[in-house]
């Protein structure tokens, strides 16, 4: 299976082929889209041959199992692929109209490309080391990118937002130091087999915490939130559509729950799961509030993924079949959804040159396309029922009564009306028929920005029949590996 | 034991600049101790009281070698620490450029 190694390849290169862009025109533009185009069909490919629930896998030099590095897709993984890959091209056909008013645009490619890389890298690592390393190759990238505009307020958030994932890239670095002294391996799927076989001590305990607050940090879940809703509103929108669809999802939460669940063996109803759970409903809650009180777009879609995060670690904690098929339909969901509302507050300001609710107005008829396709994403993220949203909120909140968390469920409803409450908000002040003086349309959106925002919204609003018996196996399988329990042989003698 | 002792200190004079140091280079200067700290560890890990480096060579018996994976570990952090480094400075000359401080707490345009 020597194509896997193609995810990270590809990418690789197309970001060094992008500083031709400087050069020749066009250039980077047209690596960028066959880049992702080329990758989003080999991912399909690879989930259509891990759909059965085979396990590809690629030994780097093909050095023997726990020596080397491996390449591994799963279930999980397979669906990380597609999710990323797609998400990535349609970003990428915004981007090139989007980014024509900064100087120096191969850049703008080049890091975006080396993002990718780096993300696509966690999904496929099969040694945790590696895994480490594509982490922050994505986030050192993610940093640059925040501060792209270099203006003084998107320097302020990118420099926190350094500190901070630095930080937390430490705290994992160390976790790792930990898993490697007591285990012996680097290799995950080895390192479940020994950790199983030892007694779960302190040491495990231990682990536990650093993973969580290094991946609390990446994936912003409440008390390590500071730097998303500054990072997230100062970043050129196509950024902020992936760092909140794809890099908190990739670096965060993918790679706590690989780690926790199948490299530590952790289990629904312990007291990690309880603290878990605890987070989750703190971030619901938190998000929630705080993005009623804004008035910056950006900053509104911000706080809300802080709290649509919530939901999806709360079902991590319940931990059950149920819902973590809810998770994984919920991320499906976000991530779309929540990139299509990133890509319209860049096409709102793109086409305005301002963020702020109070400030705008009257869009209704200049900007059709951004009404409607915002109006989709954000029923489908507050939950209205044909829409994906509604289902993975609803198996969420069906798992946590069926696991006895009553209450935990009603917080669940609570906080979906009080986000349709701000989606409201945001929809009715910015799409109001009568419209104020200062908010003139400046500038039509490009083709490429609509045909983008239209075939997101489209996907959006279908999302929900990835629960149909057909597409059914995309989910299901990714739960599956997380539910499989760890091979206890052990080949490798030590 | 002492020298996880004091490579934990180490780490925490790192933390202490991080959090408490008002002066971004401060700053700097800590996330850079607490990098060191954690490389110093992954080397404690693989140290062995008087091993030799693991190279095969003909008449000799390998009985006390050092392990080598965490030092190639450490090499790869210490270059993405470098990288990290570089980003924080250059976003810190920056801010000097649009701020004219060197103060985190005068650095504060985002609210909310």
């Amino acid at each position: 299976m020597i194509w896997l190694i193609l995810f990270v390849i590809v990418y690789l290169a197309a970001a060094l082929l992008a500083t031709l862009g400087r050069k020749v025109k066009y250039a980077g533009d047209i690596i960028m889209l066959a880049a992702t185009a080329a990758m989003a069909l080999l991912s399909l490919y690879a989930w259509k041959l891990s759909a059965s629930g085979a396990v590809l896998e690629h030994r780097i030099g093909g050095w023997p199992a726990p020596l080397g590095i491996s390449l591994v897709v799963d279930g999980l993984s397979a669906f990380m692929l597609v999710l990323v890959n797609v998400i990535s091209f349609f970003i990428a056909l915004f981007a090139i109209s989007y980014i024509k008013r900064y100087t120096d645009r191969w850049k703008f490619k080049a890091l975006f490309l080396l993002l990718l890389t780096g993300l696509n890298g966690v999904i496929l690592s099969g040694d945790i080391f590696n895994m480490y390393i594509f982490l922050e190759i994505a986030s050192i990238a993610g940093y640059v990118l925040v501060s792209f505009s270099v203006e003084p307020e998107s320097l302020e958030a990118a420099f926190k937002y350094t500190i901070m994932g630095a930080l937390a890239s430490i705290c994992i670095l160390l976790a790792i130091a930990l898993l490697y002294s007591y285990s012996s391996t680097l290799l995950m799927s080895d390192m479940a087999a020994v950790l199983a076989q030892k007694p779960q001590g302190a040491i495990i305990s231990f682990i536990s915490v650093l993973l969580l607050a290094g991946f609390g940090l990446k994936s912003a879940i409440v008390p390590f939130h500071a730097w998303l809703p500054d990072a997230h509103s100062s970043a050129p929108s196509p950024i902020s559509a992936v760092l909140s669809g794809l890099v908190i999802k990739t670096t965060g939460l993918y790679a706590m729950m690989r780690i926790f669940f199948n490299v530590l063996g952790y289990s629904a109803g312990s007291t990690m799961a309880q603290v878990i759970m605890v987070l989750g409903i703190v971030s619901m809650l938190a998000g929630a509030f705080l993005a009623i009180m804004q008035f910056d777009i950006k900053r509104m879609f911000a706080y809300s993924t802080i709290s649509q995060v919530g939901y999806i670690v709360l079902a991590i904690g319940i931990g059950t079949p149920l819902a973590l098929l809810g998770c994984f339909l919920y991320i499906a969901t976000h991530a779309v959804g929540k990139t299509l509302l990133f890509l319209n507050a860049g096409a709102i300001e793109h086409a305005t040159g301002t963020r702020n609710m109070y400030k705008l107005g009257g869009l209704q008829d200049k900007l059709p396309i951004a009404r409607f396709t915002s109006l989709i994403g954000a029923l489908s993220i507050s939950g209205i029922p044909p829409f994906g949203g509604f289902w993975a909120k609803a198996l969420i909140v069906l798992a946590a009564v069926q696991a006895g968390y009553i209450g935990y469920a009603l917080v669940a409803v609570l906080v979906s009306v009080v986000t349709l409450g701000y989606y409201l908000k945001f929809q009715t002040l910015t799409f109001s028929p009568q419209g104020q003086e200062s908010a003139l349309v400046i500038k039509e959106l490009s083709g490429r920005m609509k045909s983008a925002l239209v075939s997101l919204a489209v996907v959006c609003a279908l999302a929900g029949v990835l629960l149909l018996p057909a597409y059914r196996p995309f989910l299901q399988e990714a739960v599956n590996v997380l539910l499989k329990p760890a091979i206890p042989a052990v080949a490798w003698e030590r | 034991m002492i020298l996880y002792f004091l490579c934990f200190s180490l780490f925490s004079i790192g933390l202490y600049a991080l959090l408490r140091k008002r002066n971004i280079i401060k700053m700097v200067v800590g996330l850079a101790i607490i990098e060191y700290s954690v490389n110093l560890f992954l080397i404690l890990i693989g140290y062995r009281h008087h091993g030799r480096a693991p190279i095969l060579s003909r008449d000799q018996v390998i009985e006390n070698i050092v392990d080598p994976i965490p030092q190639a570990m450490v090499l790869t952090t210490i270059v993405i620490g470098l990288a990290v480094t570089v980003i924080v400075v250059a976003l810190a000359v920056r801010l000097y450029e649009k701020y004219g401080t060197f103060d985190i707490t005068k650095i504060r345009r985002l609210k909310g």
